[in-house]
């Protein structure tokens, strides 16, 4: 579903991904962990083209990231979570789930808030269509934004630490949302520090630090059996 | 004479300047919205050919006193055609007024737009690209309807601005409220009470923009998501 070749990022003269290369298949989880800066987010990033690759290759779907053409295709096939949000504050949920499937997949108003619709009771908010994000909890909104991205019904959902910003007791309605795309067969990549999560649901882990993939596992080997001493570090530092 | 009857006696003249005036400042200032969206947008692209020519006239237009433009366009312009084409162009004042003012306007409203864009969160761009939406789509349907809310108070001041900046045009012989006084005094003499009348035409003419510019306020903030 994703492959990744050789991928090389810089910021300027800041060398953030050195030579990344992962696969993930169709319905697998992949969360992806490691300390602050090591690169997390700027992969993630550079699936849905959000950054540009300084080297390196990138296939999405059988769609390789290349032209700008294929970059609209691919952001419609991926859906992304932001670690704050990001709805849109001038309109309603609804509005913020009903938006894109209007004016990207053409879709006619009645059959976009249809969806919407579905989607809110999917996420367990269908009281809240026509309120606006500042009314909503972290939580709340954090959910509202997942619909929103699933509304473009993509094959590939990318979650980038989609609980950091939510006070404790938001954390797991959050969770739950994305327990049950996981148990849908959702392809996801999901960057998290909830080890619970990533035990639970997670089909791999991922450790990056400094830009590299030190070590890859299923959840068994890389929480009972680390090798990479700094991995080992980030653990008992985490758990 | 009594001042206050020579200015009651010159007032409805007067006033005929000051529409006149605000005639021409809000055709300015619409037509100036829409060079300077435009001109904003373009100083906000990666594209340099559409980066380069914005910037360009911003900083010649900010940078060079109205005065002067308004003087090469009306009297410079004419010489040019002349002197290269040999063609004789009479300016009409009316409409050297309007393109003189709305181009330096737009100069002015499109770095108000550019700050406007720029204020945005960035991850409101970034969800909005990572739902499939153009980089058109996104500035027309989730960055620009933020923005417009935070353009509101600094086009309100280029509003007054461009109001009090119209007097101007008087050197060009356009009649509008400085100038109509600058007649009145040539005939009559009567510098003090003529001019204080046009001052206080042109205090009333801002204190009512900036009133309205307040209300505008505080409307857009008691719905500030919406
Ligand atoms: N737009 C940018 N310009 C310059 N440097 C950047 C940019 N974005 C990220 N970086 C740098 O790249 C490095 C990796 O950042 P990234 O956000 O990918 O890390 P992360 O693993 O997601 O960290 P965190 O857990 O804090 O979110 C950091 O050193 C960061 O400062
Ligand atoms: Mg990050």
């Amino acid at each position: 579903m994703i492959v990744i070749n050789g991928l090389y990022k810089n910021f300027g003269r800041l060398e953030v991904l050195k030579d990344i290369n992962c696969k993930v298949n169709e319905q697998e989880v992949v969360v992806v962990i490691g300390p602050s800066g090591s690169g997390k987010s700027t992969m993630l990033r550079c699936i849905n083209k959000l950054e540009d690759a300084t080297k390196g290759q990138i296939v999405v779907d059988g769609i390789p990231l290349n032209s700008e053409a294929n970059i609209n295709a691919i952001r419609r096939e991926v859906g992304m979570v932001f670690q704050r949000f990001n709805l849109f504050p001038h309109m309603t949920a609804l509005q913020n789930i009903s938006l894109a499937p209007m004016k990207v997949r053409k879709m006619d108003r009645a059959a976009a808030e249809k969806i919407a619709r579905e989607l809110l009771a999917k996420v367990g908010l269908s009281d809240k269509a026509g309120v606006y994000p500042e009314q909503l909890s972290g939580g709340q909104q954090q959910r509202v934004a997942i619909a929103r991205a699933l509304a473009m019904r993509p094959k590939i959902m990318l979650f980038d630490e989609p609980t950091s910003a939510l006070d404790p007791e938001m954390v797991g309605e959050v969770l739950a949302v994305m327990k049950d795309l996981a148990r849908e067969g959702m392809t996801m990549v999901v960057v998290t520090h909830e080890m619970g999560f990533a035990r639970e649901v997670g089909d791999r882990v991922i450790f990056m630090d400094e830009g590299r993939i030190v070590e890859a596992g299923t959840p068994e080997q890389i929480f009972a059996n680390p090798h990479n001493p700094r991995l080992k570090a980030f653990l008992s530092k985490i758990l | 004479m009594d001042f206050l009857a020579v200015m009651l006696k010159y007032l409805p003249v007067l006033l005929m300047g000051a529409v006149i005036t605000v005639e021409v400042t809000v055709a300015s200032v619409f037509l100036g919205s829409i060079i300077g969206l435009f001109a904003g947008l373009a100083r906000l692209s990666k594209n340099k050919l559409l980066y380069y020519p914005a910037t360009a006239y911003v900083e010649f237009f900010r940078g060079t006193p109205l005065l002067v433009q308004i003087m090469i366009l009306y009297f410079g312009i004419p010489q040019l055609a002349q002197s290269l084409l040999d063609i004789s162009i009479t300016m009409n004042p009316l409409g050297a007024s309007i393109v003189a003012c709305s181009i330096n306007s737009g100069a002015y409203i499109a770095e108000i737009f550019r700050a406007g864009v720029q204020s945005i969160e960035r991850g409101q761009m970034e969800a909005a690209r990572s739902l499939g939406m153009s980089h058109f789509q996104a500035m027309r349907y989730i960055i620009l309807p933020q923005a417009y809310k935070r353009v509101v108070p600094p086009l309100g001041n280029e509003f007054i601005a461009m109001l009090k900046d119209t007097s101007l045009l008087s050197v060009i012989g356009f009649e509008e409220l400085m100038r109509r006084g600058q007649l009145i005094v040539a005939q009559t003499y009567q510098t003090f009470p003529v001019y204080l009348t046009a001052a206080l035409l042109y205090l009333i003419m801002t204190f009512g923009i900036s009133r309205w510019v307040a209300y505008m306020e505080r409307r857009l903030k008691t719905g500030d998501s919406h």
